[in-house]
């Protein structure tokens, strides 16, 4: 599939530090992608260069297989910031045409668009009402609408879910889901790793402004595996030791196991069925994104970000 | 320009539709100008009527004291202090005035008046000028045998007519509507700065702590949101103004009308507001007041006004969009950033005070010429007359600068604003501010 955005070595410094250093990833159309990182990682300056909120310093941003023209590009992509904004006055129709207008739909398309996706999220009475009379995860809702009415080719959500409750949640989870499969690209951010293990095909992770991780969800998961295995026999073993693994922890007749070097699944297998003892179960297990996140990020917290 | 102008709007209908604008728009001007109705109406009613007695102990009077039909002074004689005071229990009298014996006008004596109740400021002021005319007479007669009248023609002074070379002739009450016009429209000037100044700088402020500026920039420009917004309140300052006028040229047409006895009133105290009317009223030349009104260019005075209002609010808009943009919520803030917008305009406010008195003044034609003065002091010179006073090369090059003065300070407070309305924490100094215009 053809790349939709592409980031060649793209750099952001500030005065004292360099904010984005060096970060270059491709992202596939119709993927939903994870940009994770810790809070302070880069992600948000990343996020407003690709949005021609900011200019990199250097390097160049591929959009749609063409450089990146801020003007006129904008109008395909939808961000949703953390610092969620609205108009605490206006009107919440109002708002949501003025938006869409920004976007440059007309006041009928917008209006066309607006109406669609209140019905289908369960806004419609909200037409009249104020910002300010919202609750936080309703405006999160209207904030939602208004980053996707204009159907972007590209949306990016800072933290969407932050103040949904599991209902709500599960809602924008499903419009993620469809505005994707309706070919829609999404740029997910957050520090929220079981969402990302859930949603997202593809992750980078950056940490002080440099990327340190890049690949799909699984592949991840088995350049970070530890050969740990569960197993559940179906009687306990006599002897248990043997030089292919090493017990971690014993629950009755269930093991957590890690299968030392030079040695596979089938020869703790083989090991088990050679004695008779039947086997009732036997997973490999992953290591979690959290996990995987909290290791590189500590790995990387020596490093220095400053100008030397 | 199609974003600019989607800002506008909703920048522009979002402060029309408040109820506040209704208030300040259309009911402020009727509240002003109901209460000073109101004052007249009731300067015009409740014109007191005092008796006030006088007991004249030492005849310094000679029994003659010019008073209106509002001050009757009658004299008394052979009464006690103590009558006297029954009577004004009685309410015969309002009060009396006690000389006493010996009293000499050359001394410094004092005469004391006493009343039932308090005398207002105004009415002590008539009763003192009454008795001390009388006094002045009767000194004047009994020392140099002249009396009050043959002294005024005598003090007379004849008026002297003002022209210029070019023959055209300046009356004084022409010097006089321009000084009373230049100060107004220089003031209006700077009042609107001010205003609509501000109103930018809290638009831009609440954009920055509802976080919405962010979502806006993703979709425009910082540019196209800043110029929008400018766009957007400058009009509503616009037609604010418009109804403004309009009230008050109606109210000054009905008012009267709701009110009778107000004209005369009005008229009285205009006559009496400034020294060049009372020379027309006294040359019997009323005339010299009208012909120095229609002197008065007022079409070019207006169209003038808008464009000073127009660049001058331009000019400064932006500066205070990019204060704006470099603040949080906290007021206090924005005040230390705005001191250095707020001098040029108060300087300005100070050179118009000048300008007003010598139009022609060296301070005043630079005035009018710096872009960041210029819409106040140019307007104040404008009313003495183009190209009298004013020639047209300082108006084209007021004009000129005022118009590069605020592409200028935009494009300055654009590069501010970009940076300023993602900052959020701490407020930035003037040291950041440079270093955002400029990097």
């Amino acid at each position: 599939m053809a790349s939709i955005l592409q980031l060649h070595n793209l750099k952001k410094y500030y005065a004292t530090q360099k904010a984005v250093d060096d970060i270059s990833f491709d992202i596939e159309e119709g993927n939903i992608f994870g940009l994770l990182g810790p809070n302070g990682a880069g992600k948000t300056t990343l996020l407003r260069m690709i949005t021609g909120i900011f200019y990199p310093d250097s390097g160049s941003i591929t959009f749609d297989g063409r450089p990146f023209d801020p003007e006129n590009d904008i109008i395909k992509i939808g961000y949703m910031p953390e610092e969620r904004g609205l108009y605490k006055k206006m009107k919440i129709g109002e708002q949501a045409l003025y938006l869409a207008q920004l976007k440059g739909l007309s006041r009928s398309d917008a209006m066309k668009q607006i109406k669609f996706w209140f019905k289908r999220l369960e806004m419609e009475s909200w037409w009249s009402k104020k910002v300010e009379d919202l609750s936080k995860g309703m405006s999160q809702k209207l904030q939602f609408v208004t980053t996707v009415l204009h159907e972007p080719k590209l949306i990016i959500l800072d933290e969407p879910f932050s103040g949904l409750d599991p209902v709500n949640a599960n809602l924008i989870k499903d419009e993620i889901y469809g505005l994707a499969q309706r070919g829609s690209t999404i740029i997910f951010s957050t520090h929220r790793m079981e969402q990302v293990e859930e949603i997202c095909d593809h992750i980078v992770l950056v940490n002080l402004g440099k990327k340190i991780l890049d690949g799909t969800v699984s592949e991840v998961k088995q350049q970070f595996k530890e050969h740990k295995f569960s197993i559940k026999l179906g009687s306990i073993p006599n002897g248990i030791d043997d030089a292919a693994y090493e017990v971690i922890e014993q629950k009755g007749n269930a093991f957590t196991m890690k299968i030392n070097d030079g040695f596979q699944s089938n020869d703790v297998l083989q090991h088990f069925i050679g004695q008779g003892i039947m086997i009732e179960s036997f997973n490999e297990i992953l290591p979690s994104l959290n996990d995987i996140f909290i290791q590189l990020v500590n790995d990387t917290k020596s490093v220095s970000r400053a100008f030397n | 320009m199609n974003k600019i102008w989607i800002i506008a709007r909703r920048e522009f209908l979002s402060r029309v539709q408040k109820k506040t604008f209704l208030y300040t728009t259309i009911l402020l001007p009727i509240v002003i100008f109901g209460l000073y109705g109101l004052i007249i109406y009731f300067s015009v009613k409740t014109a007191d009527h005092f008796k006030i007695a006088i007991a004249d102990n030492a005849k310094v009077f000679v029994g003659k004291i010019d008073g209106k039909e509002d001050f009757q002074f009658v004299f008394v004689q052979n009464e006690s202090i103590a009558s006297l005071k029954e009577k004004i229990a009685k309410k015969e009298l309002d009060g009396y005035v006690w000389v006493p014996e010996g009293f000499s006008t050359a001394n410094g004596d004092t005469i004391s008046f006493v009343s039932g109740k308090t005398v207002g400021l105004m009415n002590r002021e008539q009763i003192q000028k009454h008795i001390n005319n009388s006094l002045e007479q009767q000194r004047l007669l009994s020392s140099l045998q002249i009396s009050k009248s043959q002294l005024d023609s005598m003090q007379k002074g004849r008026d002297i007519k003002f022209a210029t070379v070019d023959g055209k002739e300046e009356n004084d009450a022409k010097a006089g509507i321009s000084f009373g016009v230049g100060y107004a429209s220089g003031f209006l000037i700077y009042i609107v700065l001010f205003i609509y100044g501000t109103m930018v700088m809290r638009g831009v402020m609440e954009e920055k702590t509802n976080r919405i500026a962010e979502v806006i920039i993703s979709s425009v420009k910082p540019f196209q949101l800043m110029m929008g917004k400018i766009t957007g309140i400058g009009a509503v300052g616009l037609v604010q103004f418009i109804i403004w006028i309009v009230l008050t040229v109606t109210l000054r047409i009905f008012l009267p009308l709701l009110i009778p006895g107000m004209v005369e009133t009005t008229n009285v105290m205009n006559h009496g507001a400034t020294e060049a009317m009372q020379t027309a009223k006294n040359s019997g030349a009323f005339d010299s007041v009208m012909s120095g009104l229609s002197d008065i260019n007022f079409g070019l005075i207006l169209s003038c006004f808008i464009f000073y209002f127009i660049g001058g609010y331009l000019l400064y808009s932006s500066l205070f969009a990019a204060v704006g943009s470099a603040v949080n919520e906290d007021p206090q803030d924005a005040q230390s950033l705005l001191l250095p917008i707020t001098m040029p305009i108060i300087f300005g406010i100070v050179i118009m005070t000048k300008a007003v008195n010598d139009p022609t003044s060296g301070l005043a034609v630079f005035g009018s010429l710096f872009p960041l003065t210029s819409p106040i002091v140019m307007m104040a010179r404008i009313p003495f007359g183009v190209p009298n006073t004013v020639p047209y090369w300082q108006l084209a090059l007021s004009m000129i600068f005022l118009i590069l003065g605020f592409l200028s300070t935009t494009w300055v407070s654009a590069r501010i604003y970009r940076v300023g309305i993602l900052m959020y924490g701490k407020k930035a100094t003037w040291k950041e501010l440079w270093k955002w215009a400029w990097r």
